[in-house]
């Protein structure tokens, strides 16, 4: 446990000067933040709409919601799981990092624990800049009715789909970005992954919930609330679980496949 | 009690159907400077990869202090710090932050770092990023590297390789003080005797994957014996009149030709057997040769 904590350690302190760390961080606060530019100035025409507080809500943070699930999600994975991976590739390191004293399972699940903690991060910032900027639009604009309703249970769990509904595309790229230390291949597989996972989930085909890329588009259209209360829906349907599932599995493969890795 | 730091027993290993290894018997002594010699693509670097566990063997080949590596991947690796091929360090990082993760990792304490930039001469550079280091610079931080846990066996692939002489010198000199200041075992690669011969005391000469040559230098010194240079004016007749009498002529060149003799006397009878059938000597004499071409006589030899 002590190896896995000193290996994740180490992942944060060679990644925090690069893009993967700090997309995370910057992918939100950009996103979010030009969202809410966007109802500042465009208060008057938001506000003739008169929405009650919780279509507003339900106007302002899907905007965010759409984006992120259905295109930036998938790519952030995508190059995140890249990038991880790459830092060794491209730096020749893996053959110092595997002859370090340190049992080879610590190093790979720290590396996967970071890429989930990344991810993980990144939808918070999302949950949490939304929120408060929400707030503070009300507090600027007191005419908008964001008062009238709180949010947090409804994109809370909104949030945590979209994070456990990434977990199987995060585990095929992170295979993917470990075998090969190029980035068209995995980019290329991803693209394509991606788009497939967007059609195959808009014209709703039974069987793209078995689709790991279309997961987040399904998890974003499918959580239909069960009775009149729009809070009342499940955070884990099926679609999550298949993607847990293939998280779990691809996890463990990825472990065998680098055991049986030579580094040359 | 085992006293090498490094041993395998029969190891061989192939990439697909093309052996890389063949039949190796490493005996590293403790304590010593084991210089481990080879042309390029002789197989140094693989070995060194295996001694690390980068390339799996089986069970029972490799022993690090008497422990076998497969089976005791984590506790060899606390005894070694290495250096292979070119040094791996994270371009985007700086000298001082590449120490600070690898110290991380291995928990050692945040002061050693800068003890050892100073060691390599890295002081002054410790904030710039390694990518930008010039390759002698990226050598001496991966020396760094490898020394950070102050490991008592040190695997060092080629470790002079884009130093400028002081350098070499520098690295030679660190070299010697480990092992008799530190009484640390260190294996050193490279593709030119010169450069080993002054700092190893163990030689170990591998070729196409097989060890040619291993020992202590002075054996391999020994190995050495001297030739006699012949110049005439027809130095094809000659290899025919000497080769008749059962004379072993080692080799030819445009003017010359090189030949086994026992003693002085012997010098002698050559002379006198090419004048007497009516060749004329210019010139005769003995060669020592130097290891070089010794090291280069063994690898060309298989």
């Amino acid at each position: 446990m002590k190896q896995f904590y000193i290996a994740l350690l180490s992942e944060f302190y060679k990644s925090r000067k690069t893009l993967a760390f700090w997309a995370a961080i910057i992918l939100p606060v950009l996103i979010c933040g030009s969202i809410t530019l966007g109802f500042y100035f465009n208060a008057e025409k938001i506000l003739k709409s008169n929405y009650p507080g919780m279509i507003l809500w339900a106007q302002f943070s899907g905007a965010s919601l759409n984006i992120m699930g259905l295109l930036i999600l998938p790519f952030y994975v995508i190059f995140m799981a890249f990038s991880i991976n790459n830092i060794e590739h491209k730096n020749d390191t893996w053959k110092t990092l595997f002859s370090q004293p340190l049992n080879k399972f610590s190093i790979y699940a720290a590396k996967y624990a970071y890429a989930v903690l990344l991810i993980f991060i990144c939808l918070l910032l999302f949950f949490g800049i939304t929120y408060l900027s929400g707030y503070l639009l009300q507090s600027l604009i007191p005419e908008y009715t964001f008062k009238d309703y709180n949010p947090s249970i409804i994109l809370s769990k909104f949030y945590t789909r979209l994070f456990f509904s990434s977990l199987g595309i995060l585990s095929i790229q992170f295979i993917l970005s470990l075998i090969w230390s190029d980035f068209l291949k995995p980019m290329g597989i991803g693209f394509v992954g991606t788009i497939m996972g967007i059609i195959t989930a808009n014209v709703q085909w039974k069987y793209a919930q078995y689709i790991a890329y279309a997961i987040p588009t399904i998890t974003l259209r499918s959580a239909k609330p069960k009775g009149s209360n729009p809070e009342d829906f499940q955070i884990f349907s099926n679609d999550i679980y298949i993607s847990i599932a293939y998280g779990v599995l691809l996890f463990i493969i990825g472990y065998f496949i680098l055991t049986k890795k030579n580094i040359k | 009690m085992n006293n090498f730091a490094i041993q395998t027993v029969d190891l061989s290993y192939n990439f697909g159907s093309q052996v890389i290894i063949k039949d190796l018997n490493l005996n590293v002594p403790k304590g010593s400077i084991y210089g481990f010699l080879g042309p390029n693509g002789a197989g140094k670097t693989t070995t060194i990869k295996i001694l690390l566990n980068l390339l799996r063997t089986p069970n029972d080949t490799v022993f690090i202090f008497g422990k076998d590596i497969n089976t005791h991947r984590i506790e060899c690796l606390k005894k070694m710090g290495s250096l292979v091929e070119q040094p791996a360090i994270y371009g985007h990082l700086t000298g001082k932050e590449n120490l600070r993760n690898r110290a991380l990792l291995l928990g050692i304490r945040k002061s050693k770092c800068d003890e050892l930039l100073k060691l390599v001469g890295l002081n002054d550079a410790a904030n710039k990023k390694a990518g930008k280091y010039s390759l002698g610079m990226k050598q001496r931080l991966g020396i760094a590297l490898a020394l950070l846990s102050d490991p008592d066996l040190l695997l060092l692939d080629e470790p002079t390789n884009g130093l400028d002489p002081n350098g070499i010198i520098e690295i030679r000199n660190l070299m010697i003080e480990l092992a008799e200041k530190h009484q640390k075992t260190i294996l050193v690669s490279s593709h030119l005797l010169a450069e080993i011969e002054k700092t190893a005391t163990h030689i170990g000469i591998i070729n196409k994957g097989a060890l040619l040559f291993q020992g202590e230098v002075s054996e391999l010194r020994n190995l050495n014996k001297p030739a006699l240079k012949i110049e005439t004016n027809n130095n094809n007749l000659s290899i025919q009149i000497l080769a008749q009498k059962g004379i072993e002529i080692l080799r030819k060149d445009t003017g010359s030709i090189y030949l086994t003799y026992q003693d002085k006397t012997n010098i002698a009878q050559i002379n006198a057997l090419l004048v007497t059938n009516g060749i004329d000597v210019y010139g005769i004499g003995t060669e020592n040769k130097d290891l070089e071409n010794l090291f280069l006589d063994i690898t060309s030899k298989n």
